[in-house]
């Protein structure tokens, strides 16, 4: 089963298991995954979804959009330039990208 | 963990860690299960409470985020796929943190002096602090022939089920009120193939909440997507078809509109009249101090529910945003557990119409100085409101980057003239990256 596997800061670890595709900020809301507030409900205007995707998922990834592109210039934590990104952008479970792991930043606010 | 979407319903503290519940100590009863109750009581855990939190929510079901339903929400989708409403959190939240959320329950009055809650059920509950989030609910039409058939609110998730499914059908939609959530409905409705005519009473669209400049900006733009969008006309009547649902909509200058769904989004009204039956003062919503309590030192009231000295508006004020209701419930928080200090958050909003994204970073005056920056024609620009030439607000169609700028600025009080920002060069980002990178004066 495809899966979300998100890496705390504080080193813990949370696996979450989709039935269907989902995003990286929906299924996080979805199963109590801390660390991720999607305040925006998912319309790319706040960025407090920012994850740094795991170096293996990165070139599996769709391209950055303008409107993400410009959130992740303002994220509360800094940006990598290589693995920032927005959950509630990336589609897991579709062909491409069954799977993706994830590190939460210590701050998204 | 897995992935569930039908979760428990009514959660118990049953399998949490022990914490006192209803039964024992009074503790806090949280009347409202919204963005504001359901963030007072996982605030209220956050910041170490430990006795007995328990949400009274009306509606069934897991607390769920109400902003997409008049945008994602409606938007096309395969057969058979129903859209589902995103949650405020998952479903075994409130059971971990020992919180008792009570969904599908009304509180029907409240009892200061035995400080209790009556519910519907004839069930009660004591409670030693007590928060009304209570929300509020659509302002309803007075026109004849509003109760026909056809004829729309949208604030549930029943209402955007509903809506969702007659728009499959609908061919003319008639919108009454051009206000964030008319607009977001109406660029739905275009998205979904239909005909779409607003009605609007005043003469620019979302004229309570922006500036005239971006105001007259919209109504050209909607224009320009293909709404019908009418300023100046209000709705007289609706009249039924042959098969006795709505099929005309009469507009205050007479005009006939066609109309198979009618959406009306007219303004909500607070829901106050449960604190005001206990005797709390209401005034446009449930009057509260700066430290978000009504005269009762043990009654709170949070979100579009509570009237409350605005430091930003400058008077006391009433505010319906997602923003608003949870930044007031972590306050309200804190307050509960001793901390004395005021709520000054900086108010801010979003609202997604069709291909514009409109953000507003604070509250703007009439008599705001504005400045617009970037490119209108393009529908990527911001207008910058001055107050005694000082940065006070941020309106931004487009340009999400600018508006947690403008956020953070306006936030932490940093100035920024009319003279900065007309300089060449000058970029909220720019600014703002230049403060938070700046080394802190000794």
């Amino acid at each position: 089963m495809p899966t979300i596997t998100y890496h705390q800061a504080d080193g813990q670890t949370q696996v979450v298991e989709l039935e269907k595709p989902a995003r990286i900020m929906q299924a996080a809301l979805r199963n109590d995954v801390p660390g991720i507030v999607g305040e925006c409900g998912g319309q790319a205007m706040c960025a407090t979804c920012h994850v740094y995707v795991h170096e293996d998922y990165v070139d599996a990834l769709p391209e950055i959009g303008e409107d993400e592109e410009e959130m992740l210039e303002v994220t509360a934590a800094e940006r990598d330039a290589r693995r920032s990104r927005l959950g509630c952008q990336i589609e897991v479970g579709t062909p491409g990208l069954e799977c993706i792991e994830v590190d939460v930043p210590d701050e998204q606010v | 963990m897995t992935e569930t979407l039908n979760g428990h319903v009514n959660e118990t503290s049953s399998t949490a860690p022990r914490v006192d519940t209803a039964a024992d100590t009074p503790g806090v009863v949280i009347i409202g299960g919204g963005q504001a109750g359901l963030q007072a009581a996982a605030s209220l855990r956050d910041e170490g409470f430990e006795g007995s939190v328990t949400i009274v929510a009306e509606e069934p079901g897991l607390p769920y985020q109400r902003p997409p339903l008049s945008k994602d929400y409606l938007r096309p989708r395969p057969e058979g796929t129903p859209a589902e409403p995103l949650p405020l959190r998952g479903p075994g939240f409130c059971a971990e943190r020992g919180i008792t959320l009570l969904a599908g329950v009304t509180a029907t009055a409240v009892d200061r002096v035995t400080k209790t809650v009556h519910m519907a059920d004839g069930t009660e509950l004591r409670y030693q602090s007590l928060v009304f989030a209570t929300g509020a609910r659509n302002r309803q039409l007075t026109t004849p022939g509003v109760e026909l058939p056809g004829i729309h609110g949208l604030r549930t998730v029943a209402d955007a089920q509903a809506l969702g499914a007659a728009l499959g059908a609908a061919r003319d939609v008639v919108v009454i009120g051009a206000g964030f959530i008319g607009l977001e409905f109406a660029t739905a409705a275009l998205e979904r193939g239909c005909h779409v005519t607003v009605l609007e009473f005043a003469p620019r669209p979302m004229g309570r909440a922006l500036t005239p400049v971006l105001g007259d900006w919209f109504a050209g733009a909607h224009r320009g997507l293909g709404i019908d969008l009418r300023l100046g006309e209000g709705i007289e009547s609706f009249e039924a078809g042959g098969d006795g649902r709505v099929a005309v909509a009469v507009s205050t200058t007479g005009d006939r509109y066609p109309a198979d769904l009618v959406v009306a989004g007219v303004g909500v009204q607070p829901n106050d009249g449960l604190a005001a039956a206990a005797g709390l003062e209401t005034d446009n919503g449930i009057v509260v101090d700066a430290h978000l309590r009504t005269r009762d030192r043990d009654a709170y009231a949070i979100g579009d529910c509570a009237n409350f000295p605005c430091v930003q508006a400058g008077s006391p004020f009433r505010l319906e945003s997602v923003q608003n209701a949870t930044d007031q419930a972590r306050h309200v928080a804190r307050v509960i557990l001793g901390e004395e200090s005021p709520y000054t958050e900086l108010p801010w909003f979003w609202s997604t119409q069709g291909p514009f994204r409109l953000q507003m970073a604070n509250i703007v005056r009439p008599d705001d100085e504005t400045l617009v920056v970037g490119d209108p024609e393009a529908a990527t620009f911001s207008v910058f409101c001055f107050r005694d030439g000082i940065l006070a607000a941020v309106e931004s169609v487009n340009m999400p980057g600018d508006h947690l700028a403008a956020r953070k600025i306006l936030a932490r009080g940093i100035t920024i003239t009319r003279e900065q920002a007309l300089a060449e060069g000058f970029s909220l980002r720019a600014a703002w990256k230049e403060h938070a990178t700046a080394p802190v004066p000794a």
